[in-house]
């Protein structure tokens, strides 16, 4: 099954509803609810980098008996270093983000640390596309 | 083992009730259907919060008691009060005399549960020490609330605090009290007033544990009008002249909103009323709130005050609750020792809950493949569908509707904007439409003299 939904960037009262669409999906299809909240964390913080630092973005959700795959593609600055952004506590939130209580810097090793499988792909000047996939083990 | 199917203390009387959906548009967790012009309930969805009970208008829906004479059939009576009932009242009633009627009544013995509290406390921060890795740590305080996570946040039930709420432990103390004191564990009947069916529901079919320690319960309001009635003749035959006030001033206002957030240690964040822990949960769940160390979440609008029994304004309640730990702690010197404190050891080795089960009611199906066969469905039927969530179908919104479809628990043509539409269409005629309506709303609300 396939989703799709759009993340405007720079709007915090929006991000999260990606997410929490995906969480009435999920509950509705998978049993393993450990698997649906890491997946839907996955995507919240897949969804506050976006609004965060791009300027719009795009969330493609398919679902399947034994995977879900996520991609979340955004227009935005893109990531110089990868290896470099993927250390936990590594920001370049701007001061008015970290206000607001996101940009600590643990973002893309959280998206990493709730899939099974996570893949980055940037492009400086263009924008950046995230792989999250989730195994659903036949039970 | 729990059993599959759930005690529910609120129970729908046909006879009276109207088919009027209040009930339906109000209840968390769309537990309630229309048929036939009655209101129907999923049992193994209902949580026992008690909004419907709220707002019936013709009451309904009662809220199962036992039997008050039930108490008779032990020798020794042991009422268990929580600390809102004595908050039930104004200012000029006397805890005392509230306990002498109680006794009055036949009870033998009258105790508040909150008394529990100094030793729960305890309890509850060492647990806290030791479960670093659950945190949030959600409070067990309330039944309707651990009831809301096993059906509908199945992924948190590993946060609530294993650990038995005040009730539960005044009980286990009491009887042990009193077989201390040579009595027949055979001969005492605990009985519980409870401000809520939640409560009840914990007490006939608790979770995380096989039997309640407690006997019987009784509504808080039938408690209330026996009471007032007997305050106000105001001549007691039973003098219970020791009555000395010995609940400490957090144990007083434990049940209020804060109560617990007010102790526990950390991050702690106090949420009342059944939407507002709804959409916290949900921000917990997808960690967009980290970081918080415990949860006291509760499932009536000021907590216990506000419970769906109760007969005062919860505002007056919260409000003599205040004033009295107030009291409390200004006169520490008019407290007696919380004999409680002196059985701790043995309440330790009963404190814990088993383990806590998700029982989430969200799946459409238990083979995944099904499952998303039927959200294709659902999201075909909801093109057509017109939502508005008017109701009219005997759901409470359109998306409902259009999963009790799938699960043929109802047809398209319940909804009435289909049948407009199929009957321009010429696909069904005028009185079909009449009879379908008939079968959701019952005969009389379709046949009147307009």
């Amino acid at each position: 099954m396939h989703f799709e939904f759009n993340i405007e960037g720079g709007d915090f009262s929006k991000a999260g509803f990606a997410s929490s669409q995906l969480k009435k999906i999920l509950k509705q299809l998978v049993g393993d609810h450990k698997i649906v909240k890491r997946t839907v964390v996955a995507l919240y913080e897949a969804e506050v980098n976006v609004v965060a630092h791009a300027y719009s973005g795009k969330v493609l959700i398919d679902i399947d008996t034994d995977k879900i795959i996520i991609k979340v593609k955004d227009k935005g600055p893109g990531i110089e270093d990868i290896q470099l952004a993927m250390q936990e506590g590594y920001s370049t939130a701007s001061e008015k983000v970290r206000e607001m209580g996101f940009g600590a810097g643990m973002g893309l090793s959280n998206i990493k640390n709730n899939s099974d499988d996570f893949k980055i792909e940037s492009e400086v000047g263009v924008g950046t596309k995230l792989t999250i996939i989730a195994n659903l083990k036949t039970e | 083992m729990e059993s599959r199917v759930f005690h529910h203390a609120l129970k729908i009387q046909k006879e009276q009730c109207i088919g009027c959906s209040h009930c339906m548009h109000v209840c968390p967790t769309e537990a309630i259907r229309v048929r036939d012009g009655k209101a129907e309930l999923f049992e193994n969805r209902c949580i026992d919060c008690g909004e419907c009970f709220r707002v019936c208008p013709v009451n309904a829906i009662i809220i199962e008691q036992d039997d008050f004479n039930k108490i008779f059939q032990y020798k020794y009576r042991v009422a268990l009060l929580p600390a809102v009932l004595i908050g039930q009242f104004p200012e000029d009633v006397k805890a005392s005399q509230i306990y002498n009627v109680l006794l009055d009544l036949g009870f033998t013995d009258v105790y508040e549960v909150e008394h529990a509290v100094d030793v729960l406390q305890n309890a509850m921060q060492n647990y806290a020490k030791r479960n670093e890795d659950k945190k949030p740590l959600i409070s067990s305080f309330c039944p309707a609330v651990i009831r809301l996570i096993q059906v509908k946040f199945p992924a948190m039930v590993d946060h609530i605090i294993l650990l038995h709420p005040p009730l539960d432990i005044s009980a286990l103390y009491y009887k042990q009290k009193l077989i201390g004191q040579g009595v027949d564990e055979s001969d005492i009947g605990i009985f519980y007033v409870t401000p809520c069916a939640a409560k009840i529901a914990a007490v006939k079919s608790p979770v995380g544990e096989d039997k309640s320690p407690i006997n019987g319960v009784i509504n808080m309001d039938f408690i209330f009008n026996k009471v007032y009635a007997g305050v106000r003749k105001g001549d007691f035959s039973q003098n219970d002249d020791s009555f000395k006030e010995n609940l400490s001033p957090e144990a007083t206002v434990w049940s209020l909103t804060n109560g617990e957030a007010d102790v526990m240690k950390g991050r702690c964040l106090a949420i009342d009323g059944v939407h507002n822990v709804m959409d916290f949960l949900e921000k917990i769940e997808n960690e967009e709130i980290k970081d918080v160390d415990f949860l006291e979440l509760r499932a009536c609008d000021e907590s216990c005050a506000g419970g769906v029994l109760t007969t005062t304004n919860r505002f007056l309640t919260v409000e003599r609750l205040r004033k009295r730990a107030r009291f409390l702690s200004d006169n520490k010197e008019k407290r007696s020792p919380n004999d409680m404190i002196n059985y701790t050891q043995f309440i330790n080795q009963g404190i814990e809950l088993g383990k806590i089960k998700p029982r989430s009611m969200m799946k459409l199906d238990e083979d995944m493949a099904e499952a998303m066969r039927k959200m294709r469905r659902v999201k075909e039927i909801m093109k057509c569908l017109p939502k508005v969530d008017c109701g009219a179908c005997g759901a409470p919104n359109c998306q409902t509707l259009a999963e009790d479809i799938v699960q043929e628990r109802a047809v398209i043509n319940h909804c009435i904007f289909i049948q407009r539409i199929f009957e321009k269409k010429g696909i069904i005629e005028w009185e079909q439409s009449y009879e379908i309506m008939k079968e959701i709303w019952g005969n009389d609300k379709l046949n009147r003299k307009c």
